[in-house]
């Protein structure tokens, strides 16, 4: 019994944490190492509980030592772990990055816990096995999120919070519609149990009803997630934020919609595959091509790597709906090499903005003179994204698109092959404009931070 | 007495989707409270609304309502006022900052492209 609480690790440290921070807010000599080695903790605690997942299978934890229907299990299986490795080795990367670059105005209004409690929110929903605990978990990273968000309270903060807000509220109140009309079909929240009712209900009257509520789900994840006509709140707000924050949020947030609609489409809904599946196929299409269009028409460094996101969750939904061994196996890939290539080129952006005092590739050129091994580092995190071979960006696409072509829907396979080729353009406009070329531009070296 | 709560559920969302539509911060607000309400509403009508005891458990009592919607409304009721008064403050500070809270005159974003 013991062995198993191993699971809990990654929600209960992030959470512990959080509220030790809570002490001395403004002595940022304390918070500082204090931030560090608790997510140094957290990474070695997750990386333990991942090499038990590895040897003894799933792990399952019953609260309260409740029988699995009744009380709130916690499910550790490999998916849930792979991701929940992800977040923590993001994490320490994340405060390092913000040390450096955050303003100390921030640092001091709770910006450490706030990114804790946020880290307990998004292990706890990729851990979670009940679907209103995943709402609850849902609303603790939310609500770190809008706190991280909306911290300086700069014009445009403000500005971009409000979108994020009212969709996010909005989603939340689907939420639980959702989760009740899901209730009242099989009176049960655990999602295995959930499974299993649902498996039994197909082909009776209420049929009809469970396709209702996967768009229900559709509507909820996928505004968390940016799939196509849900994605509108989300360049303008994440544009308003500093950039360790905007990585943070970049490489977790969105991450944590797609893989919502993964665990409740494979789970509830994959026993008949119905209107819903062609529903989530073609968002996730329109998601690639709107991502095309707005990393094209934009000169802004950050939204051309804000719209490179609503690609990436296209490609993953286009491969999790070919509903292949191999299509499925590639988006999990993409999903944790997404996570990380997008943190990568945040920071690398970041770093680049601190330079240049600028987000217009117009206006800066020449960065390779004086900077080498900042273009190294801009160059390989740009192969990685698109996809060229030796890099792990490559392994994900094919998988996909292996499995894409294997269902016989060669429109999504043709749509992935053609969006690589302008997620590289893409980037090689920031490349060619910013790195090449004689040097030019406000090359700035001083301590103007927080950009 | 279902039909009757639907009904009622249906003009919340209604009345909370109009006022999200219009152009005034604090009418927003209210807005997503109201499709809150709405929401929670929805959790007890569709757990079925029978004549039951309170679920408390007393001597001589057999039937009860159904517990489990009240416990998720409770969460659901909690949460949802943590975020409308973070959103409340936060209208403030907009309106602070950009001296009007009609939602249509703060665009123009610093960092967009011409």
């Amino acid at each position: 019994m013991m062995m198993t609480n191993f699971a809990l690790l990654p929600i209960l440290i992030p959470f512990v944490a959080a509220i030790l921070l809570l002490i001395l807010p403004h002595k940022i000599k304390y918070q500082r190492p204090a931030a560090l080695s608790f997510s140094f903790i957290l990474l070695a605690a997750s990386l333990f509980s991942a090499y038990k997942v590895i040897t003894e299978g799933t792990l399952v934890v019953t609260m309260g030592n409740w029988p699995v229907p009744f009380g709130i299990s916690i499910v550790a299986d490999m998916l849930a772990m792979l991701l929940v490795v992800t977040t923590t080795l993001i994490l320490p990367l994340i405060i390092l990055y913000s040390i450096r670059t955050i303003s100390v105005q921030r640092e001091e209004g709770l910006y450490y816990p706030l990114v804790f409690f946020m880290i307990t929110g998004v292990n706890g929903s990729f851990l979670t096995g009940d679907i209103f605990n995943l709402f609850v978990f849902f609303e603790v990273m939310l609500m770190s999120s809008y706190g991280i968000l909306v911290l300086g309270g700069t014009r445009v903060q403000l500005q971009g919070i409000l979108k994020y807000l009212v969709f996010n509220v909005i989603a939340s109140a689907f939420f639980i519609v959702s989760v009740a009309m899901l209730y009242g079909i099989v009176g049960t929240l655990n999602m295995a149990d959930i499974a299993n009712k649902l498996a039994q209900v197909q082909g009776n009257a209420d049929a009809g009803l469970i396709s209702v509520i996967a768009i229900f789900f559709l509507f909820v994840f996928g505004s968390k997630a940016g799939i196509f006509p849900l994605f509108v709140w989300l360049p303008s707000s994440y544009v308003s934020a500093p950039m360790p924050i905007l990585a943070l949020f970049g490489g977790l947030l969105t991450k944590v919609g797609v893989y919502a609609i993964l665990r409740t489409f494979s789970l509830f809904f994959s026993s008949s595959p119905g209107i819903e599946w062609d529903f989530l196929r073609w968002s996730a299409y329109l998601t690639i091509i709107i991502g095309v269009v707005g990393a094209m028409s934009y000169r802004n460094m950050k939204n051309i790597i804000i719209y490179n996101i609503l690609i990436a969750i296209g490609v993953i939904l286009v491969g999790f709906t070919s509903l292949t061994t191999s299509g499925m196996t590639g988006s999990v890939f993409y999903l944790i090499h997404d996570m990380l290539i997008k943190v990568a080129l945040f920071m690398v952006i970041g770093v680049i903005l601190f330079i240049t005092g600028t987000p217009d590739i117009r206006d800066f050129s020449g960065l390779i003179a004086r900077y080498p091994g900042l273009t190294i580092t801009f160059f390989i995190a740009m192969l990685g994204l698109a996809g060229i071979p030796p890099f792990s960006g490559f392994v994900g696409k094919l998988y996909i698109v292996k499995g894409v072509f294997e269902s016989g829907d060669s429109v999504g396979g043709i749509l992935i092959l053609v969006s690589s080729l302008f997620v590289l353009l893409s980037l090689l406009r920031i490349f060619i404009l910013g790195f090449w070329g004689k040097e030019r531009g406000p090359v700035i070296t001083s301590l103007a931070t927080d950009k | 007495m279902e039909l009757l709560m639907s009904l009622l559920i249906g003009l919340m969302f209604t009345a909370g989707v109009y006022l999200i539509l219009s152009k005034n911060v604090l009418r927003i607000i209210i807005g997503t409270a109201i499709v809150s309400h709405g929401a929670n509403l929805t959790l007890l009508t569709i757990g079925g609304i029978k004549r039951g005891n309170a679920p408390i458990l007393l001597d001589g009592l057999t039937l009860f309502n159904d517990p489990i919607p009240q416990a998720l409304i409770l969460t659901a009721i909690v949460i949802g006022f943590a975020v409308t008064a973070l959103f409340l403050v936060v209208a403030y500070r907009a309106y602070q900052e950009n001296g009007t809270d009609m939602v249509n005159r703060t665009r123009g974003n610093d960092d967009d492209d011409d």
